[in-house]
């Protein structure tokens, strides 16, 4: 019943054998050692994470880190070469892309987006154009949207599936400030209303949702990982940003203890120079540091 | 009534038309205009191939179409050449040995004028059969893949985590081209197949408030061009396969000066 291929098998019994099956079964999708080679280069590798029920993991990195290969391989449209993507019986994912590859020549309108994937009555595509605030847009051509109503509508869109892991790739990307806000607002009610667990890949480096449980920092593999700070209260960030916009969105601060360098080494550190940073290479004595709440 | 070579070529484009209509919606919605293209060049091989083995033209140039489709699906899988540098490879290259297969054989059976610019007034009732029952099963299998082909075309990755295999429907649909290819040379040729197949599609464009009824809109436009091309042909004695691909030219030109808002709610 898994949705995704689950490659290789040993490695998915090996891992079930490890683990007692109770922690398992709360999680919706679990990563362990995922590893993607292209070409003769690893795009990610060494990645574990798992998303449970409500819970919000954001995914930040640099350019070419990695970030989209990750979700596309979590939602099972890249092959792992390594390691193993494990999800719960009965999964249903909701994707909502980073855009899609619509051409102008497509004359497709929101309401028949809607139907193209999923059988859902005119009622049901109405309550999901309305939770996400787009009901009105429901007879316009989806080419003509902009970035904010085109999120919302391809969330809206995700959301017919009813999923239990909703799989967000960018989703504030090219959407002005105020709006990014009111998309986190949104997707935070989305969360707390289905329950479902959220998987989101941000643009950003540094600024996450508040409401993000987990933060992923990804640069080829997890240079660390923790909760974001709670910004709310800063005077600072709120005169800059507004108290409205402020509270839907933090600063995530953290450091790393290596850098990669431009051929490819990674200098850490204590200023060693190795080929990669993988947790065998003898400067990792614990899985990745939590870099949690280190706010300078 | 098939006795009339008139009533065999007008009947012969509406059957081509009704498939080439929803098809050429497709490949403009998945910018492969330039793949479609690329069979109907291999198709001349096809046809070589087919006076070389004796057998007709009928299976050897589905055979060769569908065999370059093979190829190119093999090399989309490799990333260091662009997607239209292949495209171009196969296309000139299955071109020069159809061309030089045929002037080896030294068949006069074949005319390479008739290959590249098709001859419709010239179609036999067993065409006629071949285009109706080729067209019945890219028919029957649009029907069954529309779905499915559109949503991998507005978005892989939601194709794949919604489980609608969309490697699937890709190739489907390449299997699709390269049998309407087969079935539409003898009509306008290889030079022109890709023209029969966008320019209607094209011009339903600005008619047409879903991909369904842009896929209909194409289907009667493509038989107006076709029978309004065979006829001013006729009328004119200019070559018929160019003559059909410049009608629909008209129309499209045409449907530019049509203002829009005429035809869709704001």
């Amino acid at each position: 019943m898994c949705p995704f291929a689950i490659l290789p098998l040993p490695l998915s019994f090996k891992f079930v054998s490890l683990n007692t099956v109770w922690t398992m079964t709360s999680e919706l999708l679990s990563i362990r050692d995922l590893g993607v080679q292209r070409n003769g280069r690893w795009l990610v590798r060494n990645i574990n994470m798992s998303i449970q029920p409500g819970e919000i993991v954001t995914i930040i990195g640099p350019n070419g880190a990695g970030k989209s290969t990750l979700a596309k391989a979590a939602i099972g449209a890249i092959a792992p070469s390594e390691g193993s993507v494990t999800s719960v019986s009965g999964l249903v994912v909701g994707y909502v892309p980073q855009k899609l590859t619509i051409d102008a020549t497509m004359p497709l309108s929101v309401d028949r987006l809607l139907q193209l994937t999923h059988r859902a009555n005119s009622v049901q595509r109405h309550e999901a154009l309305l939770a996400c605030g787009v009901d009105h847009l429901r007879d316009a051509m989806v080419p003509h949207l902009s970035g904010g109503e085109f999120q919302r509508v391809l969330l809206a869109r995700a959301l017919l599936r009813q999923p239990n892991l909703l799989v967000l790739d960018e989703p504030v990307q090219g959407v002005d400030f105020a709006g990014e806000a009111a998309l986190y607002d949104l997707i935070r009610q989305l969360r707390d209303t289905t329950g479902c667990g959220i998987m989101m890949i941000s643009h950003d480096l540094h600024i996450v949702m508040a409401e993000t449980d987990t933060v992923l920092c990804l640069n080829g593999h997890v240079c660390c990982s923790g909760t974001p700070d709670n910004v709310v209260s800063n005077p600072e960030y709120i005169r800059l940003f507004g108290g409205q916009a402020a509270a839907s969105l933090a600063v995530y601060h953290h450091h790393h203890d290596h850098r990669h360098l431009p051929d490819g080494r990674v200098e850490h550190a204590d200023g060693s120079i190795t080929d990669d940073c993988h947790p065998n290479d003898g400067h990792h004595h614990a899985p990745h540091e939590n870099l949690s709440n280190e706010a300078g | 009534m098939l006795d009339d070579f008139l009533v065999r070529a007008v009947v012969a484009g509406i059957g081509v038309a009704i498939v080439t209509g929803p098809l050429g919606c497709l490949i403009i919605w998945r910018r492969m205009a330039f793949f479609g293209d690329s069979l109907a060049h291999a198709s001349l091989l096809g046809v070589a191939l087919a006076l070389a083995l004796d057998m007709a033209p009928a299976f050897g140039v589905p055979l060769v179409t569908i065999l370059a489709c093979a190829v190119l699906l093999g090399f989309t899988r490799q990333t260091t050449f662009a997607a239209d540098t292949i495209l171009s490879i196969v296309a000139q290259s299955t071109l020069a040995l159809g061309l030089v297969l045929i002037s080896l054989i030294g068949s006069y059976e074949v005319s390479i004028m008739g290959v590249l610019l098709g001859d419709i007034l010239a179609v036999s009732k067993q065409d006629i059969a071949l285009i109706y029952g080729g067209g019945a099963i890219i028919l029957a299998v649009l029907f069954r893949y529309w779905r499915r082909l559109v949503v991998a075309t507005i978005s892989h990755e939601i194709a794949v985590a919604e489980n609608m295999s969309p490697r699937q429907s890709d190739a489907v649909f390449m299997f699709l081209i390269a049998l309407v290819v087969a079935i539409s040379l003898k009509l306008v040729g290889a030079l022109l197949i890709t023209a029969l197949l966008i320019i209607p599609a094209a011009t339903a464009r600005r008619f047409s408030p879903t991909p369904e009824i842009m896929a209909a809109i194409a289907i009667m436009i493509g038989m107006t061009s076709l029978t309004s091309g065979i006829f001013a042909s006729l009328h004119l004695d200019t070559p018929t396969g160019p003559t059909i691909i410049l009608a629909g030219t008209i129309f499209f030109a045409l449907s530019l000066l049509i203002p829009q808002r005429l035809f869709r709610k704001s």
